[in-house]
C-alpha cells in the first residue's frame, strides 16, 4: 500500500467509543425477516441501482447468530410473533432492529384478529421506516439514521434490553 | 331466463332447489343443505363439473338461517361455471363434506371450519388450518369481537 512509509512508526489516539462505533456502523450484517410484499422493495435496495453496499450493509446473514441488524420486512401476525421473538433473542449483542414499512411498524391497515399492531409489541425497535412499501431511498435514509444512532452509543452503556 | 344447467338441476331436484338466479351468465342455485351431497354428485357425474374451484361461507347475522355455504364449480370439458349455495342454520351448523367427491375440498372445508365454525360431516381430518392451536372462537363470524386479540406470547407494555 505504501501507507506505512507515510506514517512510519507513529500511532493514533482516539476514544474507544469512536473506534468501535466506526467499525460497527460500517459493517452491519443484517438478518432479513421478510414476510410480505415489502420484500420486493428490500431486494431493490440491495440491488445495484441503489446499492446498499455503499453503506457497508450489503451482507445478509441467514442465521440470526451472525447478524447485527434485524430487518422486519412486512406484516407480522400473532401466529408468527413467537418466531420473531425467538429470532431476536438468538441475535448476539450489540443488535439493532429496523421496522420496515407500515405493517411492521403499526399493523398498517390490517387492524384485525390476526395482525400484531406493530412489532414493538414483541421486540424493541430502533428505526421505523414508513411507506407501503417504502421506497429504497427511504430505506437508505433509515440506514444512515441507524448509523448516526450507533455513532452516539457507548460501549459501556449497552446492556441487555 | 332459461339456463340449461339450472333447468337440469330443477328437473332433478324439484323439491330441494330453493331458488335459482342467473345474472349475465353467472348462474347460481340455492339448495337445501340435506341435498348438497346428492346435488354435487349430480353436478360432477351428470353435468361434467370436474373441478371444485372454491368452497367458502358467509355469515348473515342476524338472519335465520345465519350462514350460507358457497361452492363454485367449473367444468373443464364444457367451460361451464356454476355456483351452488346452501343455507345453514346456526343451531345445526353441520354440512356434508364434499371430500369424497373432490379431494380438494379438504382444505377449503378446514378453512370454513376454522373461520366460521361450520362442521363437515365425513371430513377425514377436520382441524383448524389458519389459526394457531389454542385460538378460541371463529374470527370471521360477525359476532367475533372486532378488537379481540389472542396473542401467543405476552405483548410488551
Amino acid at each position: 500500500m505504501g501507507l506505512e512509509t507515510a506514517f512510519g512508526h507513529s500511532y493514533l489516539t482516539t476514544r474507544l467509543d469512536e473506534a468501535v462505533n466506526w467499525a460497527r456502523k460500517y459493517s452491519l450484517f443484517n438478518y432479513p425477516f421478510v414476510t410480505a410484499c415489502c420484500g420486493m422493495e428490500f431486494m431493490a435496495t440491495f440491488a445495484s441501482t441503489y446499492d446498499i453496499a455503499r453503506f457497508g450493509a450489503e451482507y445478509p446473514r441467514f442465521s440470526p447468530r451472525q447478524a447485527d441488524v434485524l430487518f422486519v420486512v412486512g406484516t407480522v401476525n400473532e401466529k408468527l410473533a413467537p418466531v420473531l421473538k425467538r429470532v431476536y433473542d438468538q441475535m448476539c449483542e450489540p443488535k439493532w432492529v429496523v421496522s420496515f414499512g407500515v405493517c411492521a411498524t403499526s399493523g398498517g391497515f390490517y387492524d384485525n384478529y390476526a395482525t400484531v399492531q406493530g412489532i414493538d409489541k414483541i421486540i424493541p425497535v430502533d428505526i421505523y421506516i414508513p411507506g407501503c412499501p417504502p421506497r429504497p431511498e427511504a430505506v437508505l435514509d433509515a440506514l444512515i439514521k441507524l448509523q448516526e444512532k450507533i455513532a452516539k452509543e457507548s460501549v459501556l452503556d449497552r446492556k441487555y434490553r | 331466463m332459461n339456463s340449461y344447467l339450472l333447468d337440469a338441476l330443477r328437473a332433478k331436484f324439484p323439491d330441494d332447489l330453493l331458488e335459482t338466479h342467473a345474472f349475465r351468465g353467472d348462474e347460481t342455485a340455492v339448495i337445501r343443505k340435506e341435498a348438497l351431497l346428492k346435488a354435487a354428485a349430480f353436478l360432477r357425474d351428470g353435468l361434467g363439473f370436474d373441478f371444485l374451484m372454491d368452497l367458502t361461507a358467509a355469515d348473515y347475522l342476524p338472519r335465520d338461517p345465519r350462514f350460507e355455504l358457497v361452492c363454485h364449480f367449473y367444468s373443464s370439458a364444457h367451460n361451464y361455471r356454476l355456483r351452488l349455495k346452501c343455507p345453514v342454520y346456526a343451531d345445526d351448523a353441520v354440512v356434508a363434506s364434499l371430500t369424497q367427491l373432490w379431494p380438494g375440498a379438504n382444505w377449503f372445508e378446514r378453512e370454513v371450519y376454522d373461520m366460521f365454525g361450520i362442521k363437515f360431516d365425513g371430513h377425514p381430518d377436520l382441524r383448524r388450518i389458519l389459526m394457531y392451536d389454542g385460538f378460541e372462537g371463529h374470527p370471521l363470524r360477525k359476532d367475533y369481537p372486532l378488537k379481540k386479540r389472542q396473542p401467543r406470547i405476552p405483548h410488551r407494555d
